[in-house]
């Protein structure tokens, strides 16, 4: 009987010892979830692959490859609760690698309100975000239009000598969104209602 | 107490049970936990059925008829989040509990009391998600994939109900994996070596270990979809340097082991019953094994299957396109087995064959428009249609639960002590075979036609197609009330069933008297 008992607890030791390490690969693997966040950054980062803008400060070649053209295209759009207009003067450029171009975005607030809005580019196809490069962008910070104000925004870019040959077209998007700070927005009601 | 005789008094400390409900709430008995989850999916199971009634009704014709366009995506919403949470995963954990501590040859569950948690919790999770069906706003309505930003930005109110259920059924599925491992590496009986357990209790350690590895990641990608909708957080949102697309990397990361979670205990359960009703040993046994091990390890590398059409760089879709299209090598291994099995077997065809050959058939069926789906510019076209509602119900409802019913057929004399109806019991199945194709095979043309799924209404040219559909979907809803009547009446008495009622089958369980006693195995077997 005693060997039984003996037995039953060699069991008990044996089963906590192997739910410890199935706990610890849960809160592993929990963890795992939450890392996949910067992972993810990162692997966009360093391959490109999902559009985002890497802007990697590439030194602008003196050369410019007069041999081929690019068209880089733009579309922009506001995201819901952003009350302004946002468009670009031109909706297409072609561009020799290497050459750099300056195109204005116009952006006017139409509410009655202050509104701070950040642009978020997005490259298509996504490989060629690596070979896009902005010297000057609107997007590199926040812009804040007063009420019933208009902004010309410049974008100063070009596209790297090293763009694939069969990359012809980019179409560059930029999304507008109200980042506008709530207390700041019961600060210019106060201030209207004064 | 030492005057007693130790072993009698052990007996008899064990076999007292309360009475009544509180016999069922604090049971520590795997037997009747088993029958708990079993229970409880089935109930699920109609819960989940009585949505998609509603979602085929809606669609039995062109236009808005029966419900709201935002409480027709509640129902497409919930009715997977059921199925998938609330009926094919109790049922298959439901079958562990009652089969694996028999199968090799252990009295209980390693950790009876977490068992006893690990279902109990189930209950008020669905309790919660369903509630929150009746709150202002609205139930969860973005899909059971609950993508953002339709699951953050535009979510109802009540999403955070959503989140809490979701984080309680994956604990409940982590217990109840961390239980099925504990108990098959250390309860197997002397001489119960790895390689000489059935093929059911195989398959639902390597199930268990993907249930391990993913639920976490199901957890933190809601606990993501939380913050960002109520605390501010920028997971996935672009305003706030997130990336929607991120959702669906981290959400298939779970999601795409998830579906091989809820099909290889099938593989294990068809492993059982096609020798039995063959009455021929199992085809490569050790093949089968790898197999099972080798779709486990691959179903973490195909998850983006799901995403060509996102815009990813072609060398990544062909990555993924071709790892998919890997899968079907050990799958095919699996199939060639079961035939191989058949092959000059004296077959008979009892309920339970009968479900196992139409899973061989239909899920290869499913399996092939998986193929079809996996070729990555054929996607684009098939990419959120109805030809994908068509593959995954070939695969959840002909694959997965035609595995449950065969269980259930093939293991019921042992439950109840009692055999089945027969015939009630064939009535089922080909009710159910017929219905079942009625209602899925013609959603593969509706895909192909280009009707997209999740849509309350659709353009007129589909008309047809749809009613047929529908029919085929009230019909196999109304199968299933015969299942229902033949467990009834099975429970309840009919012809006594012997130790075992099935001449090919093999197993420890069937060593055992039926109804199987209270406790199994006491004194363990000696397995040769």
């Amino acid at each position: 009987m005693s060997e039984h008992v003996g037995e039953n607890q060699a069991l008990n030791v044996k089963n906590k010892r192997l739910v410890a390490k199935l706990f610890g690969a849960i809160v592993l693997m929990f963890g795992f979830g939450f890392a996949l966040v910067p992972l993810y950054d990162v692997f966009c980062e360093i391959t490109g692959i999902n559009g985002r803008l890497v802007n990697n400060n590439q030194e602008q070649s003196t050369l410019v490859d007069k041999s081929r053209t690019v068209r880089l295209q733009f579309t922009t759009s506001v995201a819901p609760g952003m009350p302004w207009q946002f468009k670009p003067h031109v909706n297409y450029v072609d561009v020799h690698p290497g050459e750099s171009k300056v195109v204005k975005f116009l952006a006017s607030n139409q509410s009655d309100a202050n509104v701070t809005g950040q642009a978020i580019p997005s490259v298509s196809p996504g490989v060629a975000s690596l070979y896009l490069n902005k010297t000057e962008c609107f997007c590199f910070q926040q812009q804040i239009l007063k009420s019933g104000e208009s902004i010309d925004m410049g974008l100063v870019f070009f596209v790297s000598t090293e763009i694939p040959a069969d990359i012809k077209t980019l179409t560059l998007s930029y999304t507008l969104f109200n980042v506008t700070d709530p207390d700041s927005i019961q600060a210019v009601d106060l201030q209207a209602a004064l | 107490m030492s005057t007693l005789s130790t072993a009698q008094e052990h007996d008899e400390h064990h076999d007292h049970k309360p009475k009544g409900m509180m016999r069922w709430i604090l049971t520590t008995n795997h037997k009747d936990i088993g029958s708990m989850y079993l229970i409880f999916s089935f109930a699920m199971f109609l819960i989940g059925g009585a949505m998609a009634m509603v979602i085929r009704a809606e669609l039995y014709q062109p236009g808005l008829q029966i419900v709201e366009p935002n409480f027709f995506n509640q129902m497409t919403t919930v009715h997977g989040l059921i199925m998938v949470f609330g009926a094919v995963m109790p049922a298959f954990t439901g079958l562990a509990n009652w089969l694996i501590p028999m199968m090799i040859g252990a009295p209980d569950m390693a950790l009876p009391r977490m068992n006893n948690w690990s279902f109990w919790i189930l209950p008020m999770a669905f309790a919660i998600l369903l509630s929150s069906l009746f709150m202002e706003g609205g139930g969860p309505n973005f899909g059971w994939t609950f993508y953002a930003p339709l699951s953050t930005t535009y979510a109802p109110d009540s999403t955070a109900l959503f989140v809490f259920s979701v984080h309680i059924m994956g604990i409940s599925s982590i217990l109840g994996a961390i239980n099925v491992v504990v108990t098959i590496i250390n309860m197997r009986a002397p001489g119960m070596t790895y390689m000489k357990m059935p093929l059911f209790v195989w398959t639902w350690l390597i199930t268990a270990f993907l249930l391990i590895a993913v639920m976490p990641v199901l957890a933190a990608t809601v606990t993501m979809v939380l913050t960002d909708k109520y605390f501010a957080t920028s997971f996935f949102s672009a305003a706030g340097g997130g990336d929607p697309v991120l959702f669906q990397h981290i959400f298939w990361f779970f999601g795409h082991p998830e579906v091989y979670i809820m099909i290889l205990p099938s593989f294990g359960i068809i492993s059982a019953i096609v020798p039995a009703f063959s009455r021929k040993k199992l085809f490569g046994y050790s093949s089968m094994v790898y197999a099972t091990a080798s779709i486990a390890l691959l179903s973490f590398i195909v998850w983006a299957h799901h995403m060509f059409t996102t815009g990813m760089p072609v060398a990544a879709e062909l990555f993924f396109m071709y790892c998919t299209m890997l899968i079907s090598v050990p799958t095919g291994v699996k199939v060639f087995n079961w035939v191989a099995t058949m092959w000059r077997g004296s077959m008979t065809f009892e309920t339970p064959m009968l479900f196992a050959i139409a899973f061989i058939v239909l899920f290869t069926i499913g399996g092939f428009s998986g193929l079809m789906l996996a070729i990555t510019p054929a996607d684009f076209q098939y990419h959120d249609t109805y030809f994908v509602v068509a593959h995954f119900h070939y695969v959840l409802v002909t694959g997965a639960i035609f595995s449950i019913m065969a269980a259930a057929y093939y293991w019921l004399p042992k439950w109840t002590g009692y055999m089945y109806d027969e015939k009630l019991g064939k009535l089922h199945f080909w009710a159910s075979l017929i219905s079942v194709n009625v209602l899925f095979f013609p959603m593969h043309f509706l895909g192909l036609a280009g009707m997209p799924r999740r849509v309350p209404d659709y353009a007129l040219q589909f008309a047809d197609f749809n009613q047929l559909v529908s029919l085929g979907g009230f019909a196999f809803g109304v199968s299933q009330l015969i299942f229902l009547v033949v467990v009834i009446k099975c429970a309840r008495g009919g012809e006594k069933a012997p130790a075992k009622p099935w001449e090919g089958a093999e197993g420890l369980e069937w060593d055992m008297p039926s109804p199987a006693p209270y406790h199994s195995h006491t004194t363990p077997p000696e397995v040769k």
